[in-house]
């Protein structure tokens, strides 16, 4: 086994994107996420792989673009407001059903906002983000080491379903330095007969999100996209589970929201109070019918997250009504205090509350 | 055992080498460690400082609101996390650069002529080993002085590693003189 | 096939055997045809990968038969960047109008051009946007009346019409940049000898250049096909001289060598 290191999350990250054999990175600088480029310049070199700054998030996307087409494993990263900005490229991408890792080390919006982490871009993960019908599995890292061990998944997840895989972590994950055991590389790996190589021995390829003939062509590609978002969301469902077993308080949360939410699973437990925590690791897909089977056990749901209701709605989704769901969110930069999300709990416990309000 | 440290002072002061160095003297004795710098425009002006979690459980959130323990370089640094202590919480505080010396009663106050003691050794840049020092012999149960001796190779580039000898002398020397002050 | 039968003029091998979708009168079909003649004879049409802009040239890829790209409007040169990082070795083409290259492209444009990129650019320059029905575009002439511009560009109040070349002339890294025309047969020739020189260039792995083309849009312009070729020689010409404005093959050659 490797030697444990302190480092920090975007390090991390970097190094277990060379460990996976990704050789081709653009991207353009922005805070939080800053470490990751610094780190890839040095080591791109150093492994033969292409590091280029890029002059815009518009290029970076577009240049990982090209060289997914090309069949290579490639990589970018941003923050915040430049995600807003490679949300042309994500949707290309999307369409053109090319393979990439995307890194979002959030901050606080809406706008310039401010460097400090936040989950606030949850909807624009989720949801695609740039236009037309399209998906991006979109996975959660709660340290440095999940930093480094979801960049390796992610790369084969984009592989074996040709599309691109959001790594979404808040600025608090990226700039922690942490205890990091290095992963293996899978050894996994993809053919890809679709790849721009020139056709040498073939007909040519082409690759285009641009569907126009016939008529029909259109909705045909989106039914073929649907299909394998479908395929995706029965594979590739991620959660992780703490006391759940027999909680009656299910807390509902992701990255540094869930760190916090586990610690008050456990001072709630010492008090007496049986809580448990529903941690999604795949945010899409989202795991709503384990969380659906969960929270009807448990019967009072709480979301922890540092946004102000983007997570609590695939938590309702996923609930359907069976219970009732609270919401508790810090935006801004501001982290989701322990006190607070504990005498949230006591308090309808003192109240002997058979149902939870409604946010 | 669980202490939450932020360390504060002007940038070069080595605020950010000093939490690494009792975070990877810590993860190597098997604790659980976190560490995270103030980051972006903040680093330009005023205080540059980290927050360092060392605990025997897992670590929720690396942000620290109420510290336990302040290592203050600087005055700025004082005068931002002195109200941030919590009750009974320890700040060792730099008097050879301080000026406005702490004022709270509810604290354990320690006063180290950090910069000092630096300058003794010829060099301006090691205050925050003299604090290291101060801080192992208050905090025992943080880590014994031996596993911070060990991890100042790992942490130190290269590059610097010739000072390290300096470095453990100003070490120890803030250990010592932490000494004298519990004794008075 | 008997002597007497030779062909003086055939479809080159590497332009597709299908209808086109381009007007009467257009020059795209024109450039189409000497890309395919120039990667036929340099034997590069196995291993080239040509990237289609946003605009009318978007189904380029289904005329020439080599491997075909998508960019997002403005971006060709950026996935030109990223494929040709990816495959050093292989012919990478961005095809661009000029709203892609010279209004929501002009960071991509001027940055894969400063970056030296070993890739060739080939610039349809009719100044007008042809694809979504004839407004301004950033090359669109003083006076010139567009769907967007129905008093005549003014440049007090939009600028002039930009010069690529000159403005990529600025640059140090580019090792070819020409303007040449299509509009008769003379100007065919001599656009048909810079893209091969362009293309040879990015064979032998000397870096960037760019071959912009003034060429004709009688649909937009609203003239009959005749009359826009004219135009192209009375009113474009005089603002956008046809010109070698760097040809540097030997020193890039050293350069390549040094390093």
């Amino acid at each position: 086994m490797s030697k444990t290191l302190l480092m920090k999350g975007n390090e991390a990250l970097a190094e277990a994107a060379i460990i996976a054999g990704c050789r081709h990175y653009f991207a353009y600088p922005i805070t939080p996420q800053n470490e990751i480029p610094a780190y890839l310049s040095r080591r791109m070199p150093e492994v033969g792989g292409t590091f280029l700054q890029a002059e815009s998030e518009l290029a970076a996307i577009s240049m990982v673009l090209g060289a997914a087409a090309g069949g290579v494993r490639t990589m970018t990263s941003s923050s915040s407001p430049g995600m807003a900005l490679k949300q042309e490229g994500i949707s290309y991408i999307a369409g053109s059903e090319l393979p990439c890792v995307l890194v979002n080390v959030m901050r606080g919006g809406p706008g310039l906002g401010a460097i400090a982490g936040a989950q606030g871009d949850y909807f624009q993960a989720t949801r695609g983000g740039g236009n037309g019908d399209y998906r991006t599995i979109v996975l959660a890292p709660g340290s440095a080491q999940e930093l480094a061990d979801f960049t390796i998944d992610a790369f084969d997840l984009a592989d074996e379903y040709r599309i691109p895989v959001l790594i979404l972590a808040d600025g608090y994950i990226g700039q922690m330095s942490e205890p990091v055991v290095l992963p293996e590389p899978t050894g996994k790996t993809f053919k890809k007969p679709w790849a721009l190589t020139g056709a040498k021995g073939r007909s040519k390829n082409i690759i285009a999100s641009m569907k126009l003939i016939p008529d029909t062509a259109l909705e045909e590609h989106n039914l073929h996209l649907q299909e394998k978002y479908d395929l995706i969301s029965e594979n590739v469902r991620r959660i992780e589970t703490y006391h759940t077993d027999d909680a009656e308080w299910l807390i509902v949360a992701y990255g540094t929201a869930a760190r916090i939410a586990r610690k008050a699973v456990d001072r709630l437990r010492a008090e007496g109070v049986k809580a448990g925590l529903f941690r999604p690791l795949s945010l899409w897909p989202f795991p709503d019918r384990e969380l659906y089977e969960l929270a009807r056990n448990a019967g009072k749901v709480l979301t922890v997250e540092m946004s102000l209701g983007q997570l609590v709605e695939d938590v309702k989704l996923s609930v359907n009504g069976a219970v009732e769901v609270d919401l508790y969110g810090r935006a801004g930069g501001a982290v989701p205090a322990l006190d607070d999300i504990i005498e949230r709990i006591k308090s309808y416990e003192r109240e002997n509350h058979t149902h939870v309000q409604a946010s | 055992m669980t202490e939450e440290l932020i360390i504060a002072g002007f940038g070069g002061q080595g605020v950010l080498l000093t939490g690494r160095l009792l975070c990877v003297a810590a993860m190597r004795l098997g604790k659980q460690v976190s560490h995270i710098p103030s980051y972006g425009a903040e680093m330009r002006g005023g205080t540059a400082n980290c927050s360092v979690v060392i605990s025997d459980e897992d670590i929720a959130s690396p942000v620290i609101e109420r510290p336990s323990i302040v290592i203050a370089l600087n005055g700025p640094s004082v005068a931002k996390f002195e109200p941030r202590l919590r009750p009974g919480g320890l700040l060792i505080w730099n008097s050879s650069l301080v000026k406005q010396a702490p004022t709270r009663s509810d604290l354990v106050l320690v006063s180290l002529d950090a910069a000092d003691r630096s300058l003794s050794e010829g060099t301006e840049r090691a205050a925050n080993m003299a604090a290291i020092g101060a801080l192992l012999k208050l905090k025992p149960d943080i880590v014994p002085m031996e596993a911070v001796e060990a991890a100042l190779d790992e942490v130190i580039s290269a590059r610097n590693r010739k000072h390290n000898p300096v470095n453990l002398r100003i070490l120890h020397a803030g250990y010592e003189i932490t000494k004298t002050i519990n004794a008075a | 096939m008997s002597a007497k039968t030779i062909p003086m003029y055939k479809r080159p091998e590497g332009l597709t055997d299908v209808r086109t979708h381009y007007c009467a009168g257009c020059g795209h079909g024109i450039v189409h045809k000497l890309i395919a003649e120039a990667l036929e004879e340099l034997e590069v049409l196995d291993r080239t990968i040509l990237i289609a802009p946003v605009g009318c040239a978007v189904l380029a890829y289904n005329y020439i038969e080599v491997d075909g790209l998508e960019a997002a409007h403005g971006r060709a040169p950026a996935v030109a960047t990223g494929l040709k990082r990816a495959l050093p070795d292989r012919m990478v083409i961005s095809y661009q109008g000029d709203g892609d290259l010279l209004a929501i492209g002009t960071g991509e444009t001027i940055h894969a051009a400063n970056r030296g990129e070993d890739i060739t650019v080939i610039f349809v320059n009719n100044a007008v946007y042809g694809m979504t029905g004839g407004q301004m575009a950033p090359t669109t002439l003083e006076g010139q009346k567009t769907l967007t511009s129905p008093y005549g560009r003014n440049p007090a109040d939009v600028g002039f019409p930009i010069r690529a070349c000159e403005v990529l002339d600025t640059l140090e890294s580019p090792v070819y940049i020409e303007r040449t025309s299509v509009h008769n047969p003379a100007s065919v020739r001599k656009t048909k000898k810079a893209i091969l020189k362009a293309l040879k260039y990015q064979k032998d792995g000397l870096g960037y250049s760019f071959v912009e083309i003034l060429s004709m849009c009688p649909t937009n312009w609203g003239v009959e096909p005749v009359t826009g070729a004219e135009w192209v020689k009375d009113a474009m010409m005089p603002w956008f001289t046809l010109k070698k404005f760097r040809d540097r093959p030997e020193e890039k050659k050293e350069e390549k060598q040094a390093s």
